[in-house]
């Protein structure tokens, strides 16, 4: 029976695992060096915070793996030996695949800064990260975070709860701005120092300075600002880890390259994830994408193959979510930080409440292209139908209540929204289309 | 912490030990008119020879005194046992009564003083230390849960609920022991019903106390959340009136005690003969509530439950359910996830139901035919056993004493029969779901965390499959907990409930091959 080694125990790699095992009987077996069991990167920040434990970010019970017969090894492997299909592991064990997936993840960036490897400095990545924030942030009374993304925002709210005050340096001029809009990044960079985190904007990280002990004891910018910290979280994205790929066959760039069929150059080898650079981007996707459903897309299209029905990788409408602080984000579509040529944008924004909606769109026929969310949940597949059937945003903001996703009671801002469109375009004014009531509602 | 918090904290302590130290305050001494006035005069005759020694003693504790008036009745008692008189055993407990009769000194004569310096200033330091939490953020605060031994099953949870054990234990069968809370709560039970208060009285007063206080702890953490805020008003309100206040101003015109939102078979003693005949002799507002307590089985329950699944009762309207979403709400993470602990709590509520609808069965059964035994088995052997298991040692002892341990829905999810009726509507024939909203789930785990009722909601998220659970009371936890806006609860035509995951979630284009 062909034998499926998978390298990695993240999403990817488990989902791919699992839905080789829906379609196959072949021999799985899934090896990581981090965790014995697959557990949720994303969950990190909350077993520091204490709202959960490890083992609550396992996604699947222990007895799981056993029952459908995914092997598990808890092992570094060393090197790939692909001519002869052998995974030499740390120890003097080695392995024979059939077929392999490389599910290896992302490592994080360091740019050269001096005093980077010093004691006390670190990224957010791993389980081990994890341990060693923990170990690291015990006795600290001021940090430092460097990069102004997703990762450097949950590190500060991280280090809150045990109230250490926290500087965030952002290289940008205001927070994520390479992403959000400039409204938008404005809403959320008052949100940072609400909640008490310094912002240093237009700054970046020049040097970190050790104590006698070569641990850190201040950081320098590049504006000239020395700063006394214990600790600096460097959160200035990912990379493909490719530590394992060097100087192998396997050919890489920025990640392993792969086709759309998620293989690589050699044959029965096979990307997916984080670790992935892919050939031939979709239209609207990025070649290096390190978002969690991709990884599960690819995962799932990978298991295709594998199980005899080769198919291409074919993510969607783009979407994507994140929570900074309390303000919930969601996005469906393209909303690029400069808004394109050919598009349009209607934002609105409830500044009391920290609640805004964006919606981009063609200026040749209003289609719809894209959305922002903050403060308010919207509903995937309604947004997902509407940007694919290209729907005009008069259209959009008259049937908003389809894609309301917020609890019941909420307080409903679609008129609000509507009332600002009709102001801000009172030629072409819009007419929401009548609500269900609530007995039309209770036997809808 | 805050400064104040800390005050708050301190004077809670205080309050509490307070409240422990009045039990061993005063003294008891047996007077021939305390067992006049408590005791059946038939019981008098039996009982009054035998405690010829106790009468005049002063006992310094009320363990000390109900332990030797309870010896003699138990002795009495004894004897006509071995004699097979059962005719004449006594079933009446007479322990309370008559040490409440016999309690002497400060607690009788300072029952305010003790009552402020108790429960005054354990209110007092509650509210000192929950209102400043408004200077917080709004937003999820659910920092340091596991970090705490009070909310992880460290010590503080231990000590709690042996506590609360030991309580449930004191009032369901030895409440002698706690006469002196009893007497505490005398001049507000006189002030409602106009009657002295009983064990009963005390229960309904400390858990309202517990239900309006925790409940605003609520109000303060959920402030972000219109849902979670009215349904916390919702379970206070339901609890201050239709509990506590309603039966006992009933009481006080003379009409039979009746809580209105109360369904049998978690009301499992509705159709007991005395309740019965209580309410068939009380007029029209008797057969009024005889009418209103069937509609609600029959009526209430589907129909509602049909629109809005079972959390129009479980974490809207129910007693068990608000004092779970209240003071339980620290502890709702305790319960277990487990596929085994899924499979133990369907085999034990649906256990629990039969047991109360054959009980209840047999109960109908004597009603009507006057006949004692069904068979071979007695009726009233099993109405006492239900009682005894299911009434007072698992909804009472194990239900709330294992809140800091199990978490805070062990009743509502393993023993609760009406919770078992309602999850099969919800289940089988509603409207209500928890959807997920398409691709959106990081399989992160706050909502498994955070469900009360032990139900893996990442399961059914991270595959896009709407949760349809019998035992999901609707409490909107995992949808405020979740950090990428996946889960809401929904009513909608039943047959649209996503009951089997979708081969692709949204955001997958690949072709379907199912």
């Amino acid at each position: 029976m062909k034998h499926i080694v998978i390298l990695g125990n993240g999403i990817s790699g488990i989902t791919a695992a699992r839905h080789i095992r829906k379609h196959s009987d072949f021999r799985i077996t899934v090896i990581s060096g981090e965790t014995e069991h697959f557990f949720s990167r994303t969950a990190l920040m909350y077993i520091y915070m204490g709202h959960m434990k490890y083992q609550h970010t396992k996604p699947y019970e222990d007895f799981f793996w056993a029952k459908n017969r995914i092997e598990l090894k808890k092992a570094w492997v060393k090197t790939i030996d692909f001519d002869t299909k052998t995974l030499h592991f740390e120890t003097p064990e080695t392995m024979q695949y059939d077929q392999l997936i490389l599910a290896v993840g992302s490592s994080i960036n360091r740019f050269g800064w001096p005093g980077q490897e010093l004691a006390g400095v670190q990224g957010l990545y791993s389980y081990q990260d994890l341990e060693l924030m923990e170990a690291n942030t015990a006795a600290v009374t001021s940090a430092v975070i460097v990069g102004g993304g997703l990762i450097g925002i949950e590190m500060a709210e991280m280090l809150l709860t045990r109230n250490i005050p926290v500087t965030f340096l952002v290289r940008e001029k205001s927070y994520w701005n390479n992403v959000l809009p400039e409204e938008e990044s404005a809403l959320i960079g008052r949100h940072i120092e609400e909640h008490g985190v310094k912002l240093r904007l237009s700054t970046e990280l020049a040097e970190i300075i050790p104590d006698e002990n070569g641990r850190v004891k201040a950081i320098k910018t590049t504006t000239n600002e020395q700063i006394e910290c214990q600790f600096v979280g460097l959160a200035v994205g990912v990379h493909p880890n490719l530590s394992l790929l060097k100087d192998t066959k396997l050919e890489t760039d920025r990640g392993i390259l792969v086709n759309e069929f998620l293989e690589t150059n050699l044959p029965d080898v096979y990307a997916i994830g984080d670790c992935v650079q892919h050939r031939t981007p979709q239209q609207d996707r990025k070649s290096v994408e390190q978002i969690w459903y991709t990884g599960r897309i690819m995962g799932e299209t990978v298991a295709r193959t594998i199980c005899g029905e080769r198919t291409a990788y074919q993510p969607g409408v783009f979407f994507n979510s994140a929570k900074f602080f309390a303000i919930e984000y969601q996005t469906y579509g393209q909303v690029p930080a400069r808004l394109p040529e050919e598009c349009d944008t209607f934002y609105w924004e409830n500044k009391e409440k920290q609640v805004a909606l964006r919606l981009n769109f063609r200026k040749d026929n209003q289609a719809l292209t894209g959305v922002n969310g903050f403060g308010i949940r919207l509903r995937h597949e309604v947004f997902d139908r509407w940007i694919k059937e290209k729907k005009p945003i008069q259209q959009v903001l008259a049937q908003l209540h389809e894609a309301h996703f917020d609890p019941e009671f909420f307080r409903r801002y679609e008129p609000e929204i509507v009332a600002d469109y009709n102001e801000k375009h009172p030629t072409t004014p819009i007419t929401q289309v009548r609500q269900p009531n609530f007995w039309e509602k209770l036997f809808s | 912490m805050q400064t104040i918090q800390k005050i708050g904290l301190g004077l809670f302590l205080t309050g509490f030990a307070v409240w422990i130290v009045t039990l061993s305050l005063g003294q008891f001494v047996l007077t021939e008119n305390a067992l006049k006035e408590n005791l059946k005069p038939e019981h008098y005759e039996l009982i009054r020879p035998r405690v010829q020694n106790i009468i005049g003693q002063t006992y310094s504790t009320a363990f000390g005194f109900g332990n030797a008036f309870r010896a003699e009745v138990e002795t009495l008692n004894e004897e006509f046992r071995s004699a097979q008189k059962y005719d004449q055993v006594i079933y009446d407990n007479y322990s309370l009564p008559v040490a409440k009769a016999s309690s002497q000194g400060t607690i009788i004569q300072q029952t305010g003083l003790w009552f402020w310096l108790s429960f005054g200033l354990a209110i007092l330091g509650a509210f000192l230390y929950i209102l400043p939490n408004r200077r917080k953020h709004p937003g999820i605060k659910n920092d340091h849960i596991y970090h705490s031994p009070a909310t992880s099953r460290g010590w503080i949870g231990i000590v709690l609920g042996s506590f609360l054990i030991l309580f449930y234990i004191a009032l369901y069968f030895y409440p002698e022991y706690v006469v002196n809370w009893i007497i505490l709560v005398d001049p507000l039970s006189q002030a409602l019903s106009g009657n002295p208060a009983s064990q009963w009285f005390l229960y309904g007063f400390l858990y309202t106390l517990a239900v309006v206080i925790m409940g605003i702890r609520m109000l303060i953490k959920y402030r972000h959340s219109p849902y979670q805020m009215l349904r916390s008003l919702s379970v206070m309100f339901f609890q201050t009136s239709f509990a506590f206040l309603i039966p006992e101003i009933l009481i006080r015109l003379n009409q039979p005690y009746y809580d209105f939102k109360n369904i049998w078979p978690l009301d499992y003693d509705f159709f007991f003969e005395f309740n019965l005949n209580t309410l068939i002799s009380n007029g029209t507002l008797g057969l009024f509530m005889l009418g209103w307590g069937i509609a609600l089985i029959v009526i209430a329950v589907p129909i509602f439950s049909y629109f809005f699944g079972k959390r129009w009762y479980c974490s809207w309207v129910c007693g068990c359910g608000g004092l779970a979403e209240t003071l339980g709400d620290p502890y709702r993470q305790l319960s277990d996830k487990s596929l085994k602990s899924w499979k133990i709590e369907r085999y034990m509520v649906h256990g629990v139901l039969v047991f109360a609808i054959v009980m209840t069965a047999f109960v109908l059964y004597t009603y009507f035919t006057g006949q004692s035994n069904v068979g071979p088995i007695d009726s009233y052997t099993v109405r006492s056993a239900y009682g005894f298991w299911i009434g007072a040692l698992f909804s009472g002892v194990v239900g709330t004493g294992f809140y800091p341990l199990m978490g805070n829905r062990v009743w509502c999810r393993f023993g609760c029969p009406l919770a078992a009726y309602l999850g099969l509507v919800q289940r089988f024939k509603s409207r209500f779901r928890i959807t997920t909203n398409g691709g959106q789930c990081i399989s992160c785990g706050n909502c498994s965390t955070y469900c009360e009722m032990g139900i893996d909601v990442r399961w059914y998220a991270q595959r896009g499959q709407d949760i349809v659970r019998s035992s999901c009371v609707g409490c909107g936890i995992c949808s405020s907990v979740c950090p990428r806006g996946v889960l809401n609860l929904e009513n909608a035509d039943p047959n649209s409930r996503v009951m089997i995951a979708p081969e692709l979630m949204t955001g997958n284009e690949m072709p379907k091959i199912g």
